[in-house]
């Protein structure tokens, strides 16, 4: 349904996209994971055809954005991260607009946007000032709006920015809706943790560069692979840390700041985990505490964002 | 009514306009000011003719000319107003974008959104017409003269009203966009006037010889001047004298009309192009 190949985009100097491939089936639901600036936006507005591309393609429904943007604009429906709304236009006076400028019939406009309005929780607030709504109840309309014309893939950068937890939780709800609908989605977000559960892909991007793409488990498999574990010594912390240090599959050693705790990356088994703190007590390092720390979506997004590869 | 076909953004244009009670203000303080000059000029004049309370047509004639200054100084002032934000407000209140995705194209955008910026001038000028008849009342204006200059009022319009949609497209943020348009509306309404008069005054500086000098010069910044061109409607004196001076003996008015028809259809053309990036694929 979304096909990227090689997409790179140039600011002067700055790279913002960097060759990023990438492949979204239709009805599935991809979460786009990055920091600020990584490159989520830029990917987005090249894909709602706001942004030319320096170079590579990328396709929707089988449509190239720079070749047939107007075939592209049919199939897709963009909440940006960032929008406005018009004062002194009502709800349902919002969605006829860009219904009309969709080229929606009057009539059908009359059916569908109570429906729509319906569907983001908002029929009672069709007579209302659109300027005069809440945040979330903002981007609830932006949604339909989205919606108006029955595209088949949704680009939403960062739909629950600023969203408090209620408003964040019925935008899922909404979501999860729209998913069973069978629409396409893209979703960009800094809580993907919550909405982990809906993606059946996530990419992660950082500094312009997909640096893992897969499901959502298996990417946590991955990092599990490589545990971060946390030792705490009552004395000798720097002579515990370079004790474990020359065990080859540690990595990534670092005293915090306490000067009586270190972490470092382990790659090893779990026997081998077992075999390398027997060894240290036999030493006699002051061990007090040796812990795994917990990983979910939001840790291996901070792990990855901070350059630790990937085995 | 509801369901009449009208272009999507000119319809919502429309709808935010006549929401807004400062519009209605709008008219209200252009027909009371204009209402006032008039008033004022015909209570001047009728004290001035000996005391004797009366206006004759004459004077009626150059209360129309006044009058028509007046109000193609009033539009030269609101249009870069009116249509200078068009497109760089809607990027500055971040709705740009969503418009921008949608299925409508380029042309139709922004031909509505001129539209419906200078529609507001055009009615404020319809909602003028009635204080002209004033003028009726006393003589001296055929209606011929009146719709040529209201005819002039709607090109001139349009052609500055699209300079304004141009640099609202071209220039980010609205302020900048604003100052550059009231900039170059100065320099074609104020600056093209004084450059004509300077090359006019250097060609007659040459002395008084056998044949009249001419130069050039001075007819290519008057034909862009709106002013001349409405004053010249009245008094076709000064075109002779322009055309004496230049040696150039084209009308100037049709030299007006297509100068300003190249820039409108540039202007708008440009801004069709540059509202969305450039998709093609760069080999």
């Amino acid at each position: 349904m979304i096909e990227i190949i090689d997409l790179t985009k140039r600011y002067g100097k700055i790279t913002a996209l960097e060759s990023l491939n990438l492949n979204i089936e239709k009805g599935s639901v991809f979460g786009f994971v990055g920091q600020n600036g990584a490159g989520k936006t830029t990917t987005f507005s090249i894909l709602a055809t706001l942004l030319a591309p320096t170079s590579g393609s990328a396709y929707v429904n089988g449509y190239d954005v720079q070749k047939e943007p107007k075939l592209v604009r049919k199939q897709i429906g963009y909440m940006p991260d960032f929008f406005g709304v018009y004062d002194q236009l009502k709800a349902d006076e919002y969605l006829h607009f860009y219904g009309a400028s969709y080229g929606i019939p009057f009539a059908e406009r009359e059916k569908l946007i109570p429906q729509l309005l319906d569907l983001v929780n908002l029929f009672h607030k069709r007579d209302s000032y659109v300027d005069l709504l809440s945040r979330g109840m903002k981007q609830r309309l932006c949604l339909a709006r989205c919606l108006i014309h029955d595209p088949e893939v949704l680009i939403l950068d960062e739909p629950a920015s600023g969203l408090d937890p209620r408003a964040r939780v019925e935008m899922r709800e909404i979501l999860k809706e729209l998913k069973s609908m069978g629409k396409t989605i893209l979703i960009s977000s800094h809580i993907l943790p919550e909405l982990a559960e809906m993606c059946d892909t996530i990419g992660i991007i950082d500094e312009g560069k997909l640096v893992a793409q897969g499901a959502v488990a298996d990417i946590l498999a991955q990092l599990r692979g490589e545990r971060l574990i946390i030792v705490k010594v009552h004395a000798g912390a720097e002579k515990a840390a370079s004790y474990f240090e020359d065990d080859p599959h540690v990595s990534k050693m670092a005293i915090l700041e306490d000067g009586f705790s270190f972490q470092f990356i382990y790659k090893g088994t779990p026997e081998e985990q077992t075999e390398m703190l027997k060894k240290a007590i036999l030493n006699n390092l002051a061990i007090t505490s040796f812990a795994e720390v917990e990983t979910d979506l939001e840790d291996v997004f901070m792990e990855i964002t901070k350059g630790v590869e990937l085995t | 009514m509801k369901n009449l076909v009208v272009n999507p953004v000119l319809n919502k244009e429309f709808k935010l306009r006549f929401r807004n009670f400062k519009s209605y203000l709008g008219v209200l303080f252009y027909l009371l000011a204009l209402g006032l000059i008039i008033v004022g000029f015909i209570f001047i004049e009728s004290l001035s003719n000996n005391m004797q309370g009366f206006f004759k047509p004459d004077q009626s004639r150059t209360m129309f000319m006044v009058l028509s200054v007046l109000q193609l100084a009033l539009i030269l002032f609101i249009t870069p107003g009116l249509t200078a934000g068009v497109i760089s407000s809607e990027r500055e209140r971040q709705t740009l974008n969503i418009m921008l995705t949608t299925t409508q194209s380029s042309a139709s955008i922004i031909l509505s959104k001129l539209i419906s910026s200078i529609s507001y001038l055009i009615l404020l000028i319809a909602a003028s017409l009635p204080l002209y008849s004033f003028v009726f009342l006393f003589g001296g204006i055929s209606p011929g003269q009146l719709l040529t200059t209201m005819g002039f009022y709607l090109f001139t319009i349009l052609a500055f009203g699209s300079l304004g949609v141009l640099f609202s497209t071209l220039i980010r943020k609205t302020i900048v966009s604003m100052v550059t348009t009231y900039g170059v509306t100065l320099f074609l309404a104020g600056g093209t006037a004084f450059l004509a008069l300077i090359f006019m005054q250097l060609t007659n500086a040459y002395g008084y010889t056998a044949t009249q000098p001419t130069n050039p010069l001075a007819y290519f910044p008057a034909m862009l001047n709106p002013v001349i061109i409405l004053i010249s409607t009245f008094e076709p004196e000064i075109t002779n004298e322009i055309s004496r001076s230049t040696g150039i003996e084209f009308p100037l008015w049709v030299s007006y009309l297509i100068s300003y028809t190249v820039i409108f259809i540039g202007a708008v053309l440009l801004s069709i192009k540059k509202l969305r990036p450039n998709m093609k694929k760069v080999k």
